[in-house]
């Protein structure tokens, strides 16, 4: 059996069949964190500080706890003590310590009869506070007078006699930049700036816990990741990691927001004092102050070109604010920066920045979106200057096989002048534009990941399959499973099932992040159905009395391998699971590994924006998506995934921002004035799925999650910059911006 | 929280009048019923008016003018096709506040008596000269709009008294009205700034201009400035900027998470131009979709 070849040609992938979850979904009948219920269930409500910064002097619960229908109460003494790392940081946004690091920190919860009551109850929680200095600019924070936020918190890579709230420290590149520029014709240094954007998933984080005295407990949220959040939650409450077990709900949106735990900690530790199941579900309110938004950022950017178009050199630094906690993903922002470019002098620097802002959480291609508009937005600057085509100048510098990447090592197969050359021949690329109206492009790129991925597949007596995988289901990945086994097995899409199975079911799986699912989970999936198949062969061996090695798969059938193996008639799949209880007992496929062939991705937007002089207002009258899937399992899944990036990309680009006031408390906690894109600012966002097959996948697949947010900053920032005549260097693009960018220029 | 539903406005009216505490009237509830969700204002009292005979009916009187009860819901408003051919700014400024689903419950008495100086549908109001009947123990008495707003969230009514019904003004011959609002996005949003404009021609020549700016000072503003700019005119450029002028110079904005100073004060100008335009064609018999900008 020749498993391992690299298959071409398909016959259920590359279809579009409807999803496994749709009917659920459009009945109501799905169920998403909030939908749960328990006997005896409790509702919890999480206190949350009104400061930007401030020592918690005292917290008083005796009002709380004297309240008619409230049964527990919980602060920082109710959780695990002794924690360290990433754990001690979780553990502190979960619940405030000695300090209130944000406005929105949660301080104290409690648990009542009713949702109304819990509310009633956490007013009566009296905290006292000494209100400490603030500082939520990114900028701001690295000056020498800025308050220092959490002593102590910065590693060994941080340069000497840089300010405490420097947490970490990146330097990567290659070759020698200084003489990279001294060749070039031209060289353009720019500064830019982007404010924090929150991944506005429609559902906000709810779940059930319930927690016995024993250690043991029951855990149902809606998650990227039930094994991180089993992990995490364990270690925060002081409990085996076995003892807890985790169901993932059916999610409203992710978009990396769901890959941490917020009440998850706080309901288990209710639900331990008061003996009861205990519900949160948090509001939107909540949901923007006190979940991860991503980083906002500072950015120098300098890039030298001949007058060809050949890029000299390119230099970065890219300084992050990830809240008031190590982390922002200041190295993706650096290494991402230049990596569609083949350059022999290449430089990146970043900073991890702490503020008084909520913990930053991955955010779909976490850091790559920012860096791109700095970098294109330098890039078409000097096309303007130099009077050159934006793309053709992209293709001349682009990286392809064996390209040393600017981040390290060399690109395999890869996609990016394919989609260049995609763009420079779509009738978007040539179309005619309107008076007041602008093009910009962007190419953008993405590691992807591969993570640890187990899945199990089951079949039945009946011929149909059970797949039960671990990640839960954020794209449409039922379907793209299915269609995998499907076409692996040789069955019908229909015949498949596939559960996202709990933690108790699987060995631990990575989030369903870093576009690795249908990747990852798909190659195991694909594996599990070929362990099947193997085990289905040595059936059919048995039955007909010939060597194992003389049955093939083809078709759905054990077929002999070839005219010396014997004469037997094929056997149907059914065929061999009807007995397979008498023939050697069930058969499954299993696999589990951590695959590291994700393959790399990269994406070309092209969009052209309308700005009105008078008012500086910008709309995007046509916008187009090109961009490498490997292979596209489930084409529509995967135009949806390229069209949801530009969607959030033209909504960060343009009106999404954290607005802080001078008090350090966020302005803007609500969907009315955190401006998310509504269906009727969005044009149709025409797509085009290039398929250069990732080495790494049996079918090819790359992920395609995360790209197509990365150029729509930088290509919507030039094709506004076109549009108004003049640049611009900051996010987001609001129209008092914009106006007042008019009005400088004259 | 006590809750009532009297069945007269002289009911509600005593209710309002004996009780302490913080009292809500609730028709819609578009705002009441958010900001209780939120924490913003808990009342011990509500008082549902929405039981109250005639609160939802739209009535033409025999001179022209319109009657409309407190809780005529915006949908209502929209559907009504001699209101919409009368008063389409009145009727667009009240559409534009919130969703579809804000649309089939929220009011004109709720938009002004919630006090907010960017309510879509006040500006509109007053650009077209609409009052108010105000009910209380003492009898009813009416009101000019831009009298009841008096800052953000307060409005001029006293304890006891409520809003009983709204009369707009007969429209009479060659004359148009427009609201416009700018908004960063398309729809769902809340107005960064509002210009209401409405007027009478004489020939070609503008007459009996009302002007009113929403969301650039702590109330909305009828500005005499503005009107007296384009009245006498024929709407030409010169006329037009002095609008803009006039507009610019009446606001008294704040900086804020929706817009600063300097924007509002210049989009005022570019809106009332703009405004004046759509209500101009209207009173020349043209029918003009109004677009927010």
């Amino acid at each position: 059996m020749a498993l391992d070849d690299r298959k071409s040609d398909f016959t259920f992938i590359g279809t579009r069949p409807d999803r496994p979850d749709g009917l659920d979904k459009v009945t109501g009948r799905a169920k998403f964190g909030a939908d749960a219920v328990a006997p005896g269930m409790l509702f919890g409500a999480i206190v949350r500080s009104p400061h930007a910064h401030a020592r918690i002097v005292k917290i008083d619960t005796s009002k709380a706890e004297a309240m008619k229908g409230v049964k527990a109460v919980v602060t920082r003494a109710d959780f695990a003590t002794g924690l360290t790392g990433e754990f001690w940081n979780v553990q502190e946004n979960v619940m405030a310590g000695d300090t209130a690091l944000y406005d929105g920190h949660a301080v104290a919860a409690v648990a009542a009869n009713s949702a109304l009551d819990a509310r009633d109850a956490a007013k009566l929680i009296e905290i006292e506070y000494e209100v400490l200095p603030h500082v939520t600019d990114v900028d701001k924070a690295m000056e020498a007078d800025a308050p220092v936020i959490r002593d102590g918190t910065a590693d060994g890579s941080v340069p000497e006699g840089m300010h405490p709230n420097v947490v970490r420290y990146h330097e990567s590149g290659h070759g020698d930049v200084a003489a990279g520029f001294a060749a070039a014709d031209l060289v353009i240094e720019d500064s830019f700036k982007t404010e924090a954007t929150h991944q506005g998933y429609i559902e906000p984080h709810a779940c059930l816990a319930s927690l016995g005295a024993d250690g043991k407990g029951e855990l149902w949220c809606t998650t990227q990741g039930h094994w991180y959040a089993q992990k995490h939650c364990a270690a925060l409450l002081g409990i085996e990691t076995s003892q807890l077990r985790v169901t993932a709900s059916e999610i409203g949106g992710g978009f990396g927001g769901k890959t941490t735990v917020f009440i998850e900690p706080v309901a288990l530790a209710l639900s331990r004092k008061a003996n009861r199941p205990v519900k949160m579900v948090m509001s939107r309110s909540e949901v923007l102050r006190a979940t991860g938004p991503t980083s906002s950022t500072s950015m120098d950017v300098k890039i030298g070109m001949t007058k060809d178009g050949t890029i000299t050199a390119a230099e970065g630094v890219f300084r992050l604010q990830g809240g008031a906690f190590p982390g922002a993903p200041m190295e993706f922002t650096a290494m991402c920066a230049f990596a569609p470019y083949a350059l022999e002098n290449v430089r990146q620097v970043g900073y991890d920045v702490i503020a008084n802002r909520p913990k930053q959480a991955a955010y779909r291609a976490p850091g790559s979106p920012m860096a791109a508009f700095a970098v294109e937005s330098v890039i078409d600057l000097l096309c303007q200057q130099l009077d050159l085509d934006p793309v053709e100048v992209r293709l001349k510098n682009a990286s392809k096989k064996g390209t040393k990447a600017s981040y390290g090592p060399r690109f395999d197969d890869i996609g990016l002048v394919e989609c260049l050359e995609a763009a420079r021949d779509h009738p978007h690329y040539s179309a005619q534009l309107e008076q007041g109206q602008g093009r910009g492009i962007s190419c953008g790129f993405w590691f992807n990941h591969g993570g640890e991925t187990s899945v199990s597949l089951a079949l039945s007596e009946d011929g149909t399959v059970q797949v039960s995988v671990g990640t839960p289901d954020i794209g449409g990945s039922r379907a793209s499973m299915a269609l995998m086994a499907s076409e692996t097995l040789g069955i019908p899409y229909e015949n498949i099932r596939v559960t996202i199975a709990d933690t108790a079911t699987l060995g631990y799986n990575d989030v369903s992040h870093g576009s690795r699912v249908t990747y990852a989970s798909g190659l195991a999936t694909i594996k599990a159905a070929q362990a099947a198949i193997a085990e289905m062969c040595k059936r059919a061996a048995a039955k007909w009395g010939i060597p194992e090695d003389a049955v093939k798969w083809e078709d759905g059938c054990a077929v002999p391998s070839g005219p010396n193996a014997g004469d037997f008639e094929p056997l149907a799949m059914a065929d061999i699971t009807a007995d397979m209880g008498a023939t050697g007992g069930p058969i499954s496929g299993h696999f589990e590994a951590t695959p590291e062939g994700a393959g790399v991705s990269f994406g070309v937007h092209i969009v052209d924006a309308q700005v009105d002089p008078e008012t500086g207002k910008t709309s995007i009258p046509r916008y187009t998506v090109i961009q490498d899937a490997g292979k596209a399992i489930h084409p529509a899944y995967v135009e949806g995934q390229f069209q949801g990036g530009a969607a959030q990309g033209i909504g960060w680009a343009l009106n999404e921002e954290y607005v802080y006031g001078e008090d350090g408390r966020l302005q803007n906690a609500v969907f009315l004035d955190y401006r998310i894109p509504v269906a009727s600012d969005l044009p149709m966002i025409d797509t085009v799925i290039v398929e250069v097959p990732n080495p790494g996948h049996p079918y090819g697949v790359r992920g395609v999650g995360e790209t197509g947010i990365v150029p729509p900053l930088a290509a919507i920032a030039n094709a506004v910059s076109r549009a108004a005549g003049v640049r611009m260097f900051e996010l987001p693009m609001s129209p008092p911006r914009i106006l007042a960018a008019l009005k400088a220029d004259g | 929280m006590n809750y009532h539903s009297p069945a007269s406005f002289a009911e509600a009216s005593a209710l309002a009048a004996n009780v302490d505490g913080v009292t809500r009237f609730l028709a819609g509830g578009t705002d009441v019923l958010v900001q209780l969700r939120a924490d913003i204002v808990t009342p011990d009292t509500l008082i549902d008016i929405k039981m109250i005979d005639g609160v939802s009916d739209i009535i033409q009187n025999d001179d022209g003018s319109w009657t409309l009860g407190v809780a005529v819901t915006g949908a209502e408003m929209t559907e009504h096709a001699g209101l919409s051919q009368d008063w389409p700014g009145v009727v667009e400024a009240m559409d534009l506040v919130g969703s579809t689903q804000v649309q089939g419950r929220a009011t004109l008495t709720g938009n002004l008596c919630n006090g907010s100086p960017a309510a879509d549908s006040v500006p509109a109001m007053v650009a077209a000269g609409v009052t108010v009947t105000v009910t209380s123990a003492d009898g009813s008495r009416e009101v000019a709009v831009e009298k009841v707003p008096t800052g953000p969230g307060r409005t001029s009514l006293a304890k006891g008294e409520l809003v009983s019904a709204v009369n707009i003004p007969a429209r009479g011959d060659n004359a148009g009205d427009a609201y416009l609002r700018f908004i960063p996005r398309t729809e769902m949003d809340i107005a960064v700034v509002g210009v209401a404009v409405s007027l009478r021609l004489d020939g070609d020549i503008v007459t009996e201009a009302r002007v009113c700016l929403g969301a650039v000072a702590p109330t909305v503003l009828l500005v005499q400035d503005c009107a007296d700019a384009i009245n006498g005119s024929t709407l030409d450029d010169a006329a037009l900027d002095a609008l803009a002028v006039a507009a610019s110079a009446a606001c008294n904005p704040i900086t804020d998470k929706r817009g600063t100073v300097e924007f509002r004060t210049d989009v005022a100008g570019v809106l009332a131009k703009r405004a004046a335009k759509i209500a101009y064609a209207r009173a020349n018999g043209e029918t003009v979709k109004g677009d927010h900008a």
